[in-house]
C-alpha cells in the first residue's frame, strides 16, 4: 500500500482523501517511510533531505484527517504532504540553505509561501537540499554533501535545488517547493525526469526566501505532472503585502489551464522556436528529444516557427554581473552577531566584532559563495560599477525587449530545458565556467521576469537520462505554458505508454542512518 | 591662539577670519513620528525596553523584506515642499554597503542619486549686531529618505567609544526608524557668522519640522541630529578646503560651537604647514571639543546600487499638490504675524527665535496664557536653566502646557510669582504636574481669611510705630508690614490681600 501512495501525483492523492480512500496520516507516513528507505545521507542514498520533520508532519496530517472529517478541508490538497526548498524560511523548523554559516539557526517566522502551506494543511516532511545559498547547478555546492540523481546515483541532480528535484524524482514526496533564479527549479527538473516551474517575477511571493538575487528570485512548484505544478502554483501564489515586488493583481486560472491543455487541442497556438537556445552546444539526445516533442506539438494542432532573440547570448554574461552584485550585498548580514555561525579567530585573545565576522565569514561560506562575493564586491565598486552593473541592466533591457518582440509573434517560446542530461558527480566541479553554463537556457526567463517551466521530454539515446523541454510565456500569461505543457505531457505518456519516471531503476534499501533529523541534525 | 582640553591648538577667532574663508555644509537627520518603521510594522516609541520594539525585517533576518512606509514617504514629500524642493516623480532607495554591528543587514537602505526631494532652499533670519536680523538664503542639495541603525553601548573603558570598550550592547529598537537627511550646498561667504548662521539654520529647521508635525524635534532624545562639514579655503582665494565631518552635535548650542571650534582648529593646523585630514570628528557637548573619529578615505567605498526588494517610489501629482496645501505659512509671515498679534517689540522679537522659544511661546499662548506672561517665563526663568544645565530650552522638561497652568494659578491668585519659581523647580525635579508640585510642596497661598486676619494683627501688635505712621495716612510704609506678614506665611499669601487688610485694620 505504502508503494502505491508515494508513487500516486498530488491530484490521485487529494482525490484519494477527497474520496475517503485514504488519510493524511497514512500518506504522510508513507512517504516518511519512503525517505526513511531510500535518502540515506551525505555518504550514501538520494541525499534529498536536510532535515526531516516526521513528528511535525503526522501532527499536521492527524489535523488535517480531523478537519476532512468534519467535513470542512482548509484546500483542495489538504493533507497531501510536501518538501521544501531549504532556502524558504520555516518557523521552528531549521533552516541552513545548504550553509554552515546557518547551521542550527532556526527562523522565528514563515515564509509567506510556508504559512500559505501550512493554512492549506499541506504536512511539511522536511527541508530539501540544495547548493550553499542557491549557488549552483548541480546542488554539489551544499555543505551537508550533495544530492545524488535517483536515475543514476553517480550523477548531479542539477541545481541548486537538486534536493527537491530528488525528492520528487525517487517518490520521496508528492510535491515540493523550490526557488529559481537563473534555473534552479527547470534545470533540475530536467536532469530528473520531473517537473519544474518558475512563475512570472512577482506572481509567488518571496517574503521568506533568503535571497540570493532579489531581482531574479521566484519561489515555484516542482512536481512530477503539469497538473500538480498547477495546483500548487496557485495554492502559494497571489498576491502579498510583505514583498513590494508581488503583483497585485489575480493569477489566471492555472488548474483550468492544465486541464483544458490536457485535452489535446492546441489549434491556433503559436509556438516559438528560440533560434539562439538550441542546436550547437546541445547533446544530441537531448536536441533529438526536443524536436520530436517539437512535433507532437504540431500533430496537437500548433503552429511552430522559428523566432531569435540575438541578444540571448548576453544572458549568461549579463546574470553573472546582476546576480553577484545583489549576493554579495544580500550575504552581507551573516556575520555572527545576530544568529548562525559564530567562529573566533584563532590566537586572538578578545577578538572585536570585526575579526569574529572576518574569521566567521571565512570559516562559514563555501568557496564558491566566496567566489560570487568576490565578483559582486569588485563589479559594485566604485570606478567600475557603470562599466558592469550599469552595462548589465542594459543588456538585461535588451533581453527583455527581445522577449516582447518574440511573444508578439507567438503565444510562447520554446527550447531544450538544458544543454546536456546529467553529468557525474565532481565532474565539473572545479571548472565554474562549465558549470555555469547548464542555465544558458533557463537565465533569459529570469532576467527579463517570465516564467518557464522544464517537463520531461524523453530519455537521451546516448545515456539513457532524462531530458527537459522548456516553455515560457509572457509575464503574468503563466496559465498559457501550463496549456501547452499539459498538452505535451499528455502526448508523451500516451507514447511513452506512462510518465516517464516509470522508466527509472528501483532505488536500493538505504542502512545507514536514516533517523528523522536527515544529515544536519 | 590657546589650547583645548584635547591638546588642540586653536587659533584666535579674529585671526582665523583674517587669514581663511570658512565654507560649511549642513546634514541634519530628522527621525520622523511616524507610528512604525520605515519598511515595517514595528512601532516606533522612544524608550521601550532594548531589543523589543523588532522584528524579522528590521533585524534584517534571512529571508525578511521591507516594504515602504506611506506616511514616511508623505512626510518626507511634505519637508521637501517646505524647504522649496522639487520633488522627484519617480526615485528609489538605494543600498549603502558597509559593516557595522548596528546594522542589522550591513547595508543602510537609504537613498543615492535619487532623493525624493532636491534643489531647494531655506531663507535663515540671523540676528545683527545692531539688534535687527538679516536674511541668509541657504541653498539645500537633497532630502532624501532612509532608515536609522540600531544603537550601540559601548561598555568599559572610559571615552564610551568602541575603541578600548570591554564589550558592546545593541539595541535595534532605533533600527528601521525613517529618517530624512537634509543636505545643504556648500554654505560660503559668511565669514564671522558662519556658526551664527549654522544655528540659526538648525533652529528655523527645527521650528519647520515641528511646525509640520513630522517630527518629536528633540535634539536631546536624538530626533534632531546634526553633522557639521566644515573646510577654510585662504581669504579670497574663492576655493574650497578639505574639510572635516562634526558628527553627533546634539543642541543648537553646540552647532555654534562646533563651527567655531572647528574654524580655529582648522586654522591653527593650516597655519602650521600641515593639511586637514578628510575625517570624520566627534563633538563632546561636555568639554566642547571634536576628537578624531574613523578616517575618511578613498578606501571607503558604499557600493551603492538600488535596492532591489523595493518598487521606485512615483508620487503622483495630485498628491504632492495636495500635500502643498498643507504647508505651515512661511517663517517671515510666520513672525510679523506672531509679533502683530502678541504686541511684541522687535527686540522681544528677536530674543524670543534667539532662545529657540518661538513654538514654545506661541503654545503656551495656545495654551491660555498671556503674550507677556507667557514671554516673561520662557525667556526669563526657563531660558536662565536651560543655559545653566547646558540643554535645550525645550528640552527643560517643562512645557508650555506647564507654563500656562502656572501662569493661570498666578492670575487666580492661588501662587505668587515666588510660589510660582518653586513649582518651576518642581516641574524640572521630575515631581508631576504642576498641581501636583504645589500640593506636594504646599505652594498654595493661604487664602483663609482668619489666619491671614491673625497674622496681620500679629504685625501691627509688632510693629507699632509703623502702625501709626499709617494710621497717619503715610500708606507707602504699609509695606513693611506687609513684609512681616509675607514673613509669617512663609510667602504664601497674596501681597495684594494683604496690604488691603493691612489698610482696612489701620484706617
Amino acid at each position: 500500500m505504502s508503494a502505491d501512495l508515494t508513487r500516486r501525483t498530488a491530484a490521485d492523492l487529494a482525490a484519494d482523501l477527497a474520496a475517503g480512500t485514504t488519510t493524511s496520516v497514512a500518506l504522510t507516513q508513507a512517504h516518511l517511510d519512503r525517505i526513511a528507505a531510500v535518502d540515506g545521507g551525505p555518504d550514501a542514498g538520494v541525499h534529498a533531505f536536510l532535515h526531516v520533520d516526521a513528528e511535525g508532519a503526522l501532527a499536521a496530517a492527524a489535523a488535517s484527517d480531523e478537519r476532512r472529517a468534519a467535513g470542512s478541508p482548509a484546500s483542495a490538497l489538504d493533507g497531501v504532504p510536501i518538501a521544501v526548498k531549504d532556502v524558504l524560511a520555516t518557523r521552528g523548523l531549521p533552516t541552513t540553505c545548504g550553509s554552515k554559516i546557518l547551521e542550527g539557526w532556526v527562523p522565528p517566522y514563515d515564509a509567506t509561501v510556508v504559512a500559505r502551506l501550512r493554512a492549506a494543511g499541506l504536512p511539511i516532511l522536511g527541508k530539501t537540499n540544495m547548493d550553499e545559498f542557491a549557488m549552483g547547478s548541480s546542488t554539489e555546492h551544499s555543505a551537508y554533501g550533495p544530492t545524488r540523481n535517483p536515475w543514476d546515483l553517480e550523477r548531479i541532480p542539477g541545481g541548486s535545488g537538486g534536493g527537491s528535484a530528488a525528492a520528487l524524482a525517487a517518490f520521496e514526496t508528492p510535491l515540493a517547493l523550490g526557488t529559481d533564479t537563473g534555473g534552479s527549479i527547470r534545470q533540475p527538473g530536467a536532469v530528473t525526469g520531473t517537473v519544474g516551474v518558475k512563475p512570472t517575477y512577482g506572481g509567488v511571493s518571496r517574503y521568506g526566501l533568503v535571497a540570493m538575487a532579489n531581482s531574479l528570485d521566484q519561489v515555484g512548484p516542482v512536481t512530477r505532472t503539469v497538473l500538480d505544478s498547477a495546483l500548487l502554483h496557485e495554492l502559494v501564489g497571489g498576491h502579498d503585502p510583505l514583498d513590494s515586488t508581488s503583483v497585485d493583481q489575480p493569477l489566471p486560472s492555472l488548474v483550468d489551464a492544465a486541464r483544458r491543455g490536457a485535452e489535446g487541442d492546441l489549434s491556433g497556438v503559436r509556438v516559438g522556436v528560440i533560434t539562439e537556445l538550441s542546436g550547437e552546444g546541445y547533446q544530441a539526445g537531448v536536441q533529438a528529444r526536443f524536436e520530436e516533442s517539437l512535433e507532437l506539438l504540431v500533430k496537437a494542432g500548433a503552429e511552430v516557427v522559428e523566432v531569435s532573440c540575438p541578444t540571448f547570448v548576453h544572458a549568461l554574461a549579463t546574470y553573472y554581473l546582476i546576480m553577484p552584485c545583489e549576493a554579495s550585498s544580500n550575504l552581507a548580514k551573516f556575520d555572527a552577531m545576530r544568529y548562525g555561525l559564530r567562529v573566533l579567530p584563532e590566537g586572538v585573545d578578545s577578538p572585536s566584532a570585526e575579526q569574529v565576522m572576518r574569521a566567521t565569514r571565512d570559516a562559514g561560506f563555501g568557496d564558491e559563495v566566496k567566489r560570487r562575493i568576490i565578483l559582486g564586491t569588485y563589479a559594485l565598486s566604485s570606478g567600475y560599477y557603470d562599466a558592469y552593473y550599469g552595462t548589465a541592466q542594459r543588456v538585461r533591457t535588451l533581453i527583455a525587449r527581445d522577449f516582447a518582440a518574440a511573444f508578439e509573434k507567438v503565444d510562447v517560446l520554446v527550447s531544450p530545458t538544458a544543454p546536456t542530461t546529467a553529468f557525474k558527480l565532481g565532474e565539473k566541479l572545479d571548472d565554474p565556467l562549465a558549470m555555469y553554463l547548464n542555465d544558458l537556457a533557463t537565465i533569459p526567463a529570469n532576467l527579463a521576469g517570465v516564467p518557464g517551466m522544464s517537463l520531461p521530454s524523453g530519455l537521451a539515446d546516448e545515456d539513457g537520462l532524462p531530458a527537459g523541454f522548456q516553455i515560457l510565456a509572457p509575464a503574468l500569461a503563466d496559465d498559457r505554458m501550463y496549456r501547452v505543457g499539459a498538452a505535451l505531457e499528455a502526448a508523451l505518456h500516451e507514447r511513452w505508454g506512462g510518465p516517464l519516471l516509470d522508466r527509472a531503476p528501483a532505488l536500493a534499501a538505504q542502512a545507514g542512518p536514516t533517523d528523522a533529523n536527515g544529515a544536519s541534525a | 591662539m590657546s589650547t583645548s582640553t584635547t591638546g588642540d591648538v586653536l587659533v584666535d577667532y579674529d585671526e582665523v577670519l583674517a587669514a581663511y574663508d570658512p565654507a560649511m555644509g549642513l546634514e541634519v537627520h530628522v527621525e520622523l513620528n511616524t507610528a512604525t518603521k520605515m519598511f515595517c510594522g514595528c512601532p516606533t516609541e522612544f524608550g521601550a525596553e532594548p531589543n523589543t520594539q523588532v522584528c524579522p525585517t528590521c533585524l534584517g533576518l534571512p529571508g525578511a523584506m521591507p516594504v515602504v512606509n506611506a506616511k514616511a514617504v508623505e512626510s518626507a514629500i511634505r519637508i521637501g515642499l517646505a524647504l522649496n524642493c522639487d520633488i522627484a516623480e519617480w526615485c528609489r532607495f538605494a543600498r549603502k554597503n558597509y559593516f557595522y554591528p548596528d546594522m542589522p543587514k550591513n547595508f543602510q537602505t537609504s537613498q543615492y542619486d535619487e532623493p525624493i526631494a532636491f534643489e531647494g532652499w531655506m531663507d535663515v533670519l540671523v540676528p545683527t549686531a545692531d539688534g535687527g536680523t538679516e536674511t541668509v538664503r541657504v541653498e539645500i542639495e537633497r532630502a532624501h529618505m532612509e532608515e536609522d541603525t540600531g544603537k550601540s553601548l559601548h561598555v568599559g573603558g572610559s571615552t564610551g567609544r568602541i575603541h578600548g570598550a570591554d564589550y558592546s550592547l545593541v539595541d535595534y529598537n532605533r533600527a528601521g526608524i525613517p529618517l530624512i537627511e537634509i543636505v545643504t550646498k556648500p554654505i560660503t561667504g559668511l565669514g564671522a557668522q558662519a556658526p551664527e548662521v549654522a544655528k540659526a539654520y538648525v533652529a528655523q529647521l527645527r521650528e519647520l519640522i515641528v511646525a509640520l508635525g513630522v517630527s518629536d524635534a528633540r535634539m536631546d532624545q536624538g530626533s534632531i541630529r546634526a553633522d557639521v562639514n566644515l573646510s577654510l579655503a585662504p581669504k579670497g582665494s574663492g576655493a574650497l578646503g578639505t574639510r572635516t565631518e562634526t558628527k553627533n552635535v546634539n543642541s543648537l548650542r553646540s552647532v555654534e560651537r562646533a563651527v567655531r571650534y572647528e574654524m580655529q582648529r582648522h586654522a591653527a593646523v593650516l597655519g602650521e604647514g600641515r593639511s586637514i585630514l578628510q575625517e570624520t570628528r566627534h563633538w563632546h557637548e561636555d568639554t566642547g571639543v571634536t576628537t578624531s573619529g574613523r578616517e575618511k578615505s578613498d578606501a571607503e567605498d558604499y557600493r551603492y546600487f538600488p535596492e532591489p526588494d523595493l518598487v521606485p517610489v512615483a508620487p503622483s501629482r495630485e498628491w504632492v499638490e495636495q500635500l502643498r496645501g498643507t504647508m505651515p505659512e512661511n517663517p517671515r509671515a510666520r513672525l510679523a504675524r506672531l509679533q502683530e498679534s502678541w504686541g511684541f517689540t522687535d527686540l522681544e522679537m528677536r530674543d524670543t527665535v534667539g532662545a529657540g522659544a518661538l513654538g514654545l511661546v506661541e503654545e503656551t499662548i495656545a495654551a491660555g496664557a498671556a503674550p507677556q506672561s507667557a514671554r516673561k517665563w520662557w525667556l526669563g526663568e526657563m531660558a536662565r536653566r536651560a543655559n545653566d544645565s547646558g540643554v535645550e530650552i525645550g528640552a527643560l522638561g517643562v512645557t508650555p502646557q506647564h507654563v500656562a497652568r502656572v501662569q493661570a494659578m498666578v492670575d487666580a491668585g492661588e501662587l505668587t510669582d515666588k510660589l510660582a519659581r518653586q513649582v518651576f523647580d518642581g516641574l524640572l525635579a521630575g515631581e508631576g504636574t504642576p498641581e501636583e508640585v504645589v500640593a506636594a510642596r504646599g505652594l498654595a497661598v493661604v487664602s483663609d481669611e482668619g489666619a491671614l486676619s491673625a497674622a496681620v494683627d500679629k504685625a501691627i501688635a509688632e510693629n507699632p510705630a509703623i502702625a501709626d505712621k499709617i494710621r497717619d495716612g503715610k500708606v507707602a510704609a504699609a509695606g513693611a508690614l506687609i513684609g512681616a506678614v509675607m514673613k509669617e506665611m512663609r510667602g504664601q499669601a497674596d501681597a495684594a490681600r494683604v496690604k488691603e487688610l493691612v489698610l482696612e485694620k489701620l484706617s
